[in-house]
């Protein structure tokens, strides 16, 4: 238990990444419906919730810059600096044509491999039929299992019948109780200090904070004038 | 402090006139444009090195050897010469033989390459193109310091008593820069050798290759070759330059919108106010390098890229005579007056030639008369410590 954050003394910061393109869409309203329960229950557990909102719609040109040239732009870089301070996320994406949509995976395709390792994640996904529904655990998971996150075993699917019925608000109360139980833990601080350097980086990675060079590996001695390790038989 | 001019050597299609030159124009205009820096003033030209098309510098050495026949004080150098798929015993004799003809004129800057078809052309892997980088710029650096190598390594296949020839002009072997814009393993390479570190600054913010330089200074301190001031850096950049801005957004921006690395992707504005990319009048582009400046302190030479993604030779040759006319010799004087006196200054080979031998005389080594291999006896050079016996024969 993260004492920090249940005496209320700095909230949780969850991020809100909305694939959604229409104003209003619905992609951001669930998206909106599921940060507001885990802010609701935070707050009946003497805790709180601050909320930034990553909209897509408004980073769609710098998200293809990104991907044909590598330069991030402004606003892609308040969103990573927003992704790589939180301490949960909300992922929801529109899906078309059976797959979440590209403006949304292409998002998160320019992010660095290791931003979001071990971050508490909710996937949510609409549509306009429920034929769509395993979009999200057989597409959406492993792309954040790529990106390691701790996503929760709930994931949050609406399509045009769900969303007057009690079982889709069931189902956000059980994913924001699990989002918030992972917060609560400190499991993604405590994988990030113990283990960070187990995972793959690149320097700079992380969205320009894993600055550390380690002096001590095999490549470095073999750049002050050592032998190379011996090749892996491959 | 030098500046130069780096080009790619990339063949692109004019988006304005729509055409694509031929090997053979855009050939003979790299050379045109080299001579013309050396005319307006400029210290330095470098030459991409690439083995596929569509771009034509597969051979820097035999170009770079041509223009120092027709340049009396350009600096012949590379950006880059590639240390992964080239063998170092073959970089270790080309570049000793532009050494002697460019009469100590030149240096050189290694990098990795990151076409992952183009190492298995040459037997490499690109999956192990750091590990090879490092460990053949450990053999060529043996290759021009000792007369005689015996190596092994993973890399290659060993050598036993082998001698690159000629040794290096004067025995003082080419100034080496370790380019890179994100390896803290190269960075750490240039600095434990005591080299030149070459950040490409083009496609990321200040910030971003600062990092690396700051790393750079304070590892080739700590491997005693100076102070952090005085560690050797250098800095690519890019600039479009006409005497009014608008004419220069003009006049640039079809060029940039279908740029071989960044066409179709930013827009113009966006990269110039992301990157060090200044396009307008001489006084914008002199203000932005002033900041690389005051970022990365005094640094010993600053590249401009100026010929790629379709330029014709004649606009090519405009923005040289306003960078060597108009910006260079402003930054020159602004630079001077900022510079530390404890910094280190460019590399030459006359500064090179100093270090070691002072006033004294620079040795010339003779080669022995040949004996068939390097292996038994002596020194291969008369001025060996050793000489060598031979039986009797008969």
């Amino acid at each position: 238990m993260n004492d920090q954050h249940t005496t209320g003394a700095e909230p949780f910061r969850l991020a809100v990444v909305s694939g959604g393109t229409s104003d209003p869409s619905s992609t951001r309203m669930l998206a909106d419906r599921i940060a507001s329960r885990v802010g609701a229950l935070a707050g009946e557990r003497g805790g709180a919730v601050a909320v930034d909102v990553i909209d897509l719609r408004g980073l769609a040109s710098e998200i293809t810059t990104a991907i044909v040239s590598q330069l991030m732009g402004p606003k892609m870089t308040r969103a990573i600096e927003v992704l790589g301070r939180a301490d949960g996320v909300v992922a929801s994406a529109p899906v078309y044509k059976a797959a979440p949509s590209g403006l949304f995976s292409s998002f998160f395709h320019v992010l660095d491999n290791d931003l979001l390792i071990a971050k508490p994640v909710i996937l949510a996904a609409t549509a306009g039929t429920a034929r769509h529904a395993l979009v999200v655990d057989e597409q959406m998971r492993s792309l954040f299992a790529y990106l390691r996150t701790m996503t929760v075993p709930t994931s949050v699917f609406a399509a045009t019948e769900d969303w007057n019925s009690s079982e889709l608000g069931e189902r956000i109360g059980r994913a924001a109780i699990e989002l918030l139980l992972l917060m609560e833990s400190g499991f993604a601080e405590q994988v990030r200090s113990e283990s960070w350097k187990h995972y793959q980086h690149e320097y700079g990675s992380a969205g320009g904070t894993e600055l550390d060079i380690d002096l001590g590996t095999d490549l470095m001695r073999l750049a002050t004038g050592g032998a190379a390790p011996p090749r892996r038989k491959e | 402090m030098q500046f130069g001019i780096f080009s790619v050597s990339d063949i692109t299609r004019d988006p304005v006139s729509g055409r694509t030159p031929s090997e053979a124009e855009r050939i003979d205009a790299i050379v045109k444009i080299a001579v013309k820096a050396e005319e307006v003033g400029l210290d330095a030209f470098a030459i991409g090195e690439h083995h596929n098309p569509p771009f034509f510098s597969s051979s820097p050495t035999t170009l770079l050897a041509h223009i120092a026949a027709l340049t009396e004080r350009l600096v012949l150098t590379t950006a880059t010469t590639l240390i992964t798929t080239n063998d170092p015993v073959r970089i270790a004799e080309e570049y000793a033989m532009l050494q002697h003809l460019a009469k100590g004129r030149m240096d050189l800057m290694l990098g990795r390459g990151n076409t992952a078809p183009v190492y298995p052309w040459f037997g490499q892997d690109i999956r192990q193109g750091l590990a090879i980088a490092l460990e053949n710029y450990n053999l060529l650096h043996r290759l021009w310091r000792e007369d005689v190598v015996d190596w092994e390594g993973q890399f290659r296949t060993p050598l036993q008593g082998f001698t690159a020839t000629p040794r290096p002009l004067d025995d003082v072997p080419p100034f080496v820069w370790h380019g890179s814009i994100r390896t803290p393993e190269i960075a750490e390479q240039a600095a434990f050798y005591g080299n030149g570190y070459f950040a490409n600054h083009i496609f990321w913010p200040t910030s971003h290759s600062k990092r690396l330089i700051d790393f750079y200074r304070q590892r080739f301190e700590h491997y005693g070759h100076g102070t952090r001031k005085q560690a050797i850096v250098g800095v690519g950049g890019q600039a479009y330059i006409a005497k009014r801005s608008q004419d220069a957004v003009k006049e640039f921006r079809p060029y940039f919108d279908e740029a071989p690395v960044y066409g179709h992707g930013p827009s113009l504005e966006e990269f110039t106010k992301g990157t060090p990319l200044t396009v307008g009048s001489p006084q914008e582009v002199i203000d932005k390098t002033l900041t690389f400046h005051d970022a990365f302190g005094d640094y010993q030479r600053q590249m401009f890229l100026i010929d790629h993604a379709g330029m014709p030779l004649g606009m090519v040759l405009d923005q040289l005579e306003l960078l060597g006319g108009e910006v260079v010799p402003v930054l020159r004087k602004e630079l001077a007056s900022r510079r530390d006196p404890e910094s280190a200054d460019a590399p030459t080979h006359a500064g090179l030639v100093q270090a070691k031998y002072g006033d004294g005389p620079a040795r010339q080594p003779s080669p022995n008369a040949n004996r068939g291999d390097n292996v038994t006896g002596a020194s291969p050079y008369q001025d060996g410590d050793v000489e060598a016996e031979y039986p009797a024969i008969g």
